[in-house]
Formats: C-alpha cells, sequence, structure tokens
C-alpha cells in the first residue's frame, strides 16, 4: 500500500519546470497588476483630495467652474472664497486649441511629405528630426521660450512678452513631432492599392493625396491632432515659463495668463496641507486629470468609429 | 488653375512645410549648443551651485540626474518587464486585459505634472519620505512604467511566433520559452527601449519638483556611506536634478548668471539626450547583429 501511495504522490507532485511556470506566472502577473494599482492610486487620491473643496470647504461647483476671480486666501463681500478657476480652465483650453491648429497643417503636411512625396528623404531626414524633437526635455522648450520667443513676442506686440501667444509657440514646437509621428502612422495604414487605383484614373498626385489618402486616413489624423492636445493640456513647466502666471482672465493673446498646470506648479508648494488654498488647488488638479480621462475617451471613441468605416 | 499647375503649386508647399520643421530642429539645436557649449567646463561640470553669486557649477544636480535615473530604471525595469511579458505572453483576450491595457493607456497619458503631485501626496506626505531621492525615483517609476511596458511589449512582438512554437515544442514550459527563447531574441530591441526611456526620464523636471525637491544640498564626494546625510548616495535626502534646476533659476533664481548656468544645463541635458539616442540606435544595430548572427 505504502508503495502505491509514494508512486501517487510522486506522479501528482509538480515538476520543477511546472512550479518554475507558476512561479514565473505570478511575478509577471504581480507586476502588471502593481501598474493597474498605480493608475487607481492616482486617480483615487487625485479625486478624493480634489473633491474636499466642495465637501469639507462647502465651495459650489458652480462657483468653482464659472468664477472669474481666483485668489483662495480671501473672502468676497458674502463671505465666500473666491476660488473661480475659469481663467485657468479657459487659459489651458485656449492654448491647447491655438496650439493644435496652427501644429496640425504643419505635422500632417510633414506627414504627407514623409510618406507620399519623398519617402527617402522622409526616412533619412525627417524621422530622425521628429525622433530629436520629441527627444528635446520640457523645460528646455520653456527656456528657448524664455528666452527667444518672449522677447520677440514684447519687441512685436508690446507688453512683457508673456502670455497666450508665447505658450502657443512653446507648445506648437513640443506637440508638433508627437501629432507629425503618429500622422505619418496613419497615412502608412492606409493601403497601396488606393494611391494606385487614384493615380490610374488620371489624378495628379495631389488629388490623390488630397481627396484619397487624406480622407482614409481621417480617423487616424484626428487621434494624432487628439493626442497632440492631451499632450499640450498636461504640459506644465515649459507652459509656466512664458505664459505669466496670472491669474486672470486672458483679455489679449499677449497679456499675462494662466493655465491649470501653471497655476499647480507655482501653487502647490507654497500652501499648507488640508487648508482651502491647498483643497482648491487639488480641484485643479482633478479637472486637469478628469480632462486627460476625456481625451483618452475621444481618442477611442474615433478609433471606434474608424473601425467600423 | 488647371490640376497639373495645383499638384505643382501643393507639392511645393509640402516641401516648404518639411523644410521649416527640419529648419525649427536646426534652430533649437543651434540656439542651445551656441550658446551652451561656451558655458562648459569642467568646473561647470563639477563644482556645487552657488546662489547668490555668479561662477556657480552644477555638479550636484548632474549627480542627482544620474542617481535618480539608475534608481528609477532599477525599479520600474523589472515591473515593466513583468507587466509585459504576461500582457503579451500569458494574458487571455477578454475584458479584463482590455480594461488593464485601458489603465495602462490611462496612466500613459496621465500629465506628468498630475503623477509628480500623486508622489508629493502619497510618497512624500503620506509616507513621510520628505522631498528626497527615493520619493523622486517612485515618481518618475510611475511616470516611465506604461512607456517602459508598451516599448517591451513592442519587442516581444517582434519575436515570431515561430520561436515560441518551436519552444513549447520541445516541451519547455511557457515560462521557460518566455525566458530563454524569447527574451534573448528581444534584447536588442528592448535594450533600445530601455535606453531611449531613460533619455525622456533624464530630462523630466515636472513630476519631480515636488517629489525630489528643488534643493541641491552640498555633497561629500568622499563619504560613500549611503547613511550619512552629506553622501551622495544618500536615498533620503533632497536632490534638485539638472531639468528642475532650470526651470528653478528660470522662475525664482537670484543669481547674477542664471542665464549663462541654464544654457549651459540646456546643453549638457540636451547633448546627454542625443548620445542617449545614438547609443541606443548603435547599441540596438550592434547586439542585434552579435546575437542573432544575421
Amino acid at each position: 500500500m505504502k508503495s502505491t501511495q509514494q508512486l501517487e504522490r510522486q506522479l501528482k507532485r509538480r515538476s520543477k519546470a511546472a512550479k518554475l511556470e507558476i512561479w514565473g506566472r505570478m511575478v509577471s502577473l504581480t507586476a502588471l497588476l502593481l501598474i493597474v494599482a498605480v493608475v487607481v492610486g492616482i486617480i483615487g487620491f487625485v479625486a478624493s483630495k480634489g473633491i474636499a473643496t466642495f465637501t469639507s470647504n462647502h465651495v459650489n461647483l458652480w462657483d468653482f467652474l464659472s468664477g472669474k476671480n481666483w485668489n483662495p486666501g480671501i473672502t468676497d463681500a458674502h463671505g465666500k472664497p473666491e476660488v473661480g478657476a475659469l481663467p485657468m480652465i479657459v487659459g489651458s483650453f485656449l492654448i491647447t486649441i491655438l496650439s493644435a491648429l496652427v501644429a496640425t497643417p504643419f505635422a500632417i503636411g510633414t506627414a504627407v511629405f514623409m510618406n507620399e512625396i519623398s519617402p527617402n528623404k522622409g526616412a533619412k531626414i525627417l524621422q530622425p528630426v521628429t525622433e530629436l524633437l520629441v527627444g528635446i526635455p520640457s523645460v528646455v522648450y520653456g527656456f528657448i521660450g524664455l528666452s527667444v520667443v518672449v522677447p520677440t513676442t514684447r519687441a512685436l506686440f508690446g507688453g512683457s512678452g508673456f502670455g497666450i501667444l508665447s505658450g502657443t509657440c512653446v507648445l506648437f514646437v513640443m506637440i508638433l513631432p508627437t501629432v507629425t509621428s503618429m500622422s505619418a502612422d496613419a497615412l502608412r495604414a492606409v493601403p497601396r492599392y488606393y494611391r494606385e487605383a487614384s493615380l490610374a484614373l488620371g489624378a495628379t498626385q495631389w488629388q490623390t493625396i488630397y481627396k484619397v489618402v487624406l480622407r482614409a486616413a481621417t480617423p487616424g489624423l484626428m487621434t494624432a491632432v487628439v493626442f497632440g492636445m492631451a499632450r499640450a493640456f498636461g504640459e506644465a513647466l515649459a507652459v509656466q515659463m512664458v505664459i505669466g502666471n496670472a491669474a486672470l482672465m486672458p483679455n489679449s493673446l499677449v497679456s499675462p495668463s494662466s493655465t491649470l498646470t501653471s497655476v499647480l506648479t507655482t501653487g502647490i508648494g507654497n500652501t499648507v496641507m488640508g487648508s482651502l488654498q491647498n483643497n482648491a488647488l487639488w480641484s485643479l488638479a482633478l479637472v486637469l486629470l478628469l480632462m486627460s480621462l476625456v481625451f483618452n475617451l475621444i481618442i477611442r471613441l474615433i478609433g471606434r468609429k474608424g473601425r467600423l468605416q | 488653375m488647371n490640376s497639373k499647375t495645383q499638384n505643382k503649386v501643393a507639392i511645393g508647399g509640402l516641401y516648404g512645410i518639411a523644410g521649416f520643421v527640419v529648419l525649427i530642429l536646426l534652430a533649437l539645436l543651434g540656439f542651445i549648443l551656441v550658446s551652451g557649449v561656451p558655458q562648459l567646463s569642467w568646473h561647470f561640470l563639477t563644482a556645487p551651485g552657488k546662489a547668490f553669486l555668479k561662477g556657480g557649477g552644477v555638479g550636484v544636480q548632474l549627480f542627482n540626474s544620474f542617481y535618480l535615473l539608475i534608481l528609477a530604471m532599477l525599479i520600474s525595469f523589472p515591473i515593466a518587464l513583468g507587466a509585459a511579458i504576461y500582457l503579451y505572453e500569458y494574458a487571455k483576450d477578454n475584458w479584463l486585459t482590455t480594461t488593464i491595457r485601458t489603465a495602462i493607456e490611462i496612466l500613459s497619458s496621465l500629465p506628468s505634472v498630475v503623477v509628480g503631485l500623486f508622489g508629493f501626496l502619497f510618497f512624500v506626505v503620506k509616507l513621510h519620505l520628505g522631498f528626497s531621492i527615493l520619493s523622486g525615483a517612485f515618481a518618475l517609476t510611475f511616470f516611465n512604467l506604461p512607456l517602459l511596458a508598451r516599448s517591451i511589449e513592442d519587442s516581444l512582438r517582434t519575436v515570431s511566433d515561430v520561436q515560441r512554437e518551436g519552444g513549447l515544442a520541445l516541451g519547455l514550459s511557457r515560462w521557460e520559452t518566455v525566458s530563454r527563447v524569447i527574451l534573448p531574441a528581444a534584447v536588442p530591441s528592448i535594450l533600445t527601449g530601455v535606453i531611449l526611456s531613460a533619455g525622456r526620464v533624464f530630462g523630466e523636471a515636472a513630476a519631480l519638483i515636488y517629489t525630489a525637491g528643488q534643493s541641491a544640498p552640498a555633497l561629500n564626494f568622499a563619504d560613500w556611506n549611503p547613511f550619512n546625510i552629506s553622501s551622495p548616495l544618500n536615498p533620503m535626502r533632497p536632490a534638485e536634478t539638472l531639468a528642475v534646476h532650470i526651470w528653478k533659476i528660470n522662475s525664482e533664481g537670484i543669481m547674477p548668471d542664471a542665464k549663462a548656468i541654464s544654457s549651459g544645463s540646456s546643453a549638457v541635458l540636451v547633448i546627454a539626450i542625443l548620445l542617449f539616442n545614438f547609443a541606443a540606435r548603435y547599441l540596438g544595430k550592434r547586439l542585434y547583429k552579435r546575437l542573432t548572427s544575421a
């Protein structure tokens, strides 16, 4: 009897390889779950801090989103704290949309050049150029903005030179390579026979590009632009260095203003944890986080629509 | 205008746009190198900074940048590798996997300032790590993880399925196939991804200003005991990196030669990142040749 039991145990025992397999699987699964935990943690923590302004300081959500005065330390005539985030929200959106408007034609133009007109020069020159542009750190962009763009704006339009216009110039260069390389991917995905069919019908190269290739690649190009906008919306230091950091409604493109990110970078170190001033800043961070989720959602929706067609 | 002239005009315009983009890069690099390289000297690269006087260097910041980079890579690489292996080699294609992929995508699209603020809240305040190298390394890890995981997954994808089938047909377990067959074949491309992400981490500042801090206390480079406060290896000391330094002296610096120091530091950053880029290409190709006898 004993020997059968031994045999059974021997046969049912996991081999070394099987143990290793389970171990490897567990380790890699743990690593993956760790990343998921980080995501959940970030969203949870920032959300719980950001909501505190409304739950424990009893600020009205609508006042927060539509108020034009940002001065969390001071209370207004009605005894309510001045936490109107509209100037920063407007600043962020304005700078994002403007830089995307400027960058899109350049990015798509470059992508078309790389793919359709001169693939050879595209691979040899433009591909490395976009890769290097992506690699330049954002503080360096900010520093160049501060020492070149701001003085130029000042000389051309007067004022201090700090403002939305300078921020747009800096962000334009920063998102250009991202949008370009993603647009190039989108164009590359257009099947070759689309072009051949169009050219065979007697269309010129430009007609082929404009009427066939760009149309077919539209969902991909839109994804690229939204991606660039998400990057512009979240960019902090480069923008903070050139925008002037005045929490006022921007009344012109060259007046100092601020964005969500710029107020966060300058403010969070100068406020006391748990105070209203600090909580209001975390609410701005929450707005930033939610917008980044919205951009993500838009990209997903475009992707789904692109697949259906 | 007939379609032929239109064609010519449009293509001319596209040439112009492409040329303009190249010109932007040349102007940027030219500006950084022309204004920055003359500032570089042995003294500048090694001397500690001075807060109010001219002639300070960036020695401490430069060391901090590399130390943080190495720590962040040491923490993030194993996690990213594990996650990528599970996602590509093990995970079934179901809703759970899709959700996890979405989560990783969300993490990669979060603004780095939000990641930094979370690091501040969690490590600096909740875990009482203070403004320290350790907090900074964790924040950089979070910033780096999704991008690195995706790049490793792409590397795994480049290894053909024939290799996996071969491994399994020889009776190897899945894990053995991955660790003995797939990973060695993917090493060159993984290495390229790691070096490129190192370049990104090296230049990151927004995630660090509230985690690793904005001050660089003088270090005693003769003291390598990690438990002494002035030791370069002490992970609990505040550590301003080169990228944070550029931001700091431009937004609130009071030293008279802030501009010269920022130019020099920018040049160091950009040159380092160019080197990372070239190293990634060169080593990737070299290793690929050696490991695959192609």
